[in-house]
């Protein structure tokens, strides 16, 4: 076989020699596509990626606002139940202190109720006392009167004197009581 | 050279083993005419591409739904990586963003032409013309070499090939070999690292097919049929390994993109 021939018919399929049509259509085709590529599909993609990332962002800010107004509701709804529950003790030592001012009151008045009743009572006592005394001292005076003018028969019926005498009679009567209550 | 003309010294009626010349179909437009001379399946293919990344990403980008269906997921996935995992990993979180669109393009574009050799009837993956990779790889090259003298003016050059702390006398040896390194292997194995795998993927799987075909219908012996199997599950399992091997050099390919692109904007090393 000749060697001349074998290098010929290689010749036309040297793979290192480029179809310069290929290189061409090549050139031409990717820069086509990298213009494409460029304008409308990284740009597309791009702004979906920020939408995405804005999208999770919002999302974890919106649950963040959501947390914090639970928080703050939480808070209040604490703070409402101290409230209430510092209300109800306020009320209930008002109320024990009212119930013991009104009891105080109470005690006072039926105090000087009672007083006021002993002391009308006394006040009765006494006067009927001396009214008693009074018409004692006048019946028993003439009793007496009448009793010494039967038993010494002579009527004393100077009433000035026989006043003088029953004076004198009761008032030694009232000396001997109250040396005897001594 | 030898090797690769080899397979043809032994024709006649025994297996052939598929070459390279297989992959340059005849043309479409003008139909039939010789390859090279016209309109070919592999530029069809490109333009296919072109329009189905399109429709895909403008279609999935549309929905604009903030809790995504399958079809959004599957389009926000892929531009994520590109735009998370590669761009704001190699670039930063400062400068990645406005270089989302080249690494997107890239990332996709790459990935549906090399797939394109793992979908029956197209079966051809257009990387693995050298054309289309020497199309993207000089897109990046020049690219990141105008973004080197954008953000350090022409001392870019100086910035690139000479390093810092090297002492004096050895700079005579370090700068051509980082002018050498820098612009002409990178763009060299940038391109040849996916035209070559891409190649060899689809020589291996085309191989093991055209010998299924071989040990079931032109042997004409009665253990070709066991041994056609066998190589049809090696050839699977091949195929299967050349979808991820299409999957991670589309990834490769945009990496070193961020890599480059890194390398020119970042300050002096």
């Amino acid at each position: 076989m000749d060697n001349a021939v074998i290098l010929a018919s290689a010749e036309g399929a040297n793979p290192l020699m480029p179809n310069w049509w290929e290189v061409l259509v090549t050139l031409v085709g990717f820069l086509i596509l990298l213009f494409i590529v460029s304008k409308f599909v990284v740009p597309m993609f791009e702004k979906t990626f920020e939408e995405r990332h804005a999208a999770i962002e919002g999302g974890i800010e919106k649950a963040a606002a959501a947390q914090a107004e639970a928080d703050a509701a939480l808070e209040e709804y604490k703070q409402q139940l101290s409230d209430a529950r510092t209300e109800a003790n306020r009320i209930r030592e008002e109320a024990r202190s009212e119930g013991a001012e009104i009891l105080a009151e109470l005690k006072a008045k039926a105090a000087s109720e009672s007083a006021r009743i002993t002391e009308q009572a006394q006040v009765a006592i006494a006067s009927e006392r001396s009214a008693a005394q009074a018409s004692l001292r006048t019946e028993v005076g003439t009793l007496a009167t009448q009793l010494a003018g039967k038993i010494v028969g002579e009527a004393l019926d100077d009433d000035a004197r026989s006043a003088r005498v029953v004076d004198r009679f009761l008032s030694d009567l009232e000396s001997q009581q109250a040396g005897a209550a001594k | 050279m030898i090797a690769l003309a080899l397979p043809t010294a032994t024709e006649g009626d025994g297996f052939q083993a598929p070459q390279i010349s297989d992959l340059h179909l005849p043309d479409i437009l003008p139909w039939g005419a010789e390859y090279g001379t016209g309109f070919g399946k592999q530029m069809l293919l490109v333009l296919l591409s072109v329009v189905l990344i399109s429709w895909f990403f403008v279609a999935a980008a549309r929905k604009r739904q903030l809790v995504p269906g399958k079809f959004q997921f599957l389009g926000e996935s892929i531009y994520g990586f590109a735009r998370n995992t590669v761009g704001r990993d190699m670039l930063g979180e400062k400068e990645f963003r406005k270089y989302t669109p080249l690494l997107t393009a890239l990332l996709a574009f790459i990935l549906v032409n090399n797939l394109m050799g793992a979908i029956p009837f197209l079966q051809i993956p257009t990387t693995s013309h050298v054309g289309t990779a020497y199309a993207l790889a000089g897109l990046v090259y020049v690219y990141w070499i105008f973004l080197g003298i954008k953000t350090h003016g022409i001392k870019y050059f100086k910035v690139a090939t000479v390093p810092s702390g090297v002492p004096k006398p050895f700079l005579i040896m370090v700068i051509p070999i980082e002018i050498v390194s820098t612009f002409l292997v990178r763009p060299m194995t940038h391109s040849l690292r996916l035209f070559a795998t891409m190649l060899s993927g689809h020589m291996i799987v085309a191989l093991t097919a055209a010998a299924m075909s071989f040990m079931f219908t032109g042997l004409g012996e009665w253990w070709g049929y066991p041994l056609g199997s066998l190589i049809f599950v090696g050839g699977l399992a091949m195929y299967l390994f050349e979808i991820f091997i299409m999957v991670l050099q589309a990834y490769v390919f945009t990496l070193l993109t961020a890599v480059y692109i890194q390398g020119s904007i970042a300050d002096a090393h």
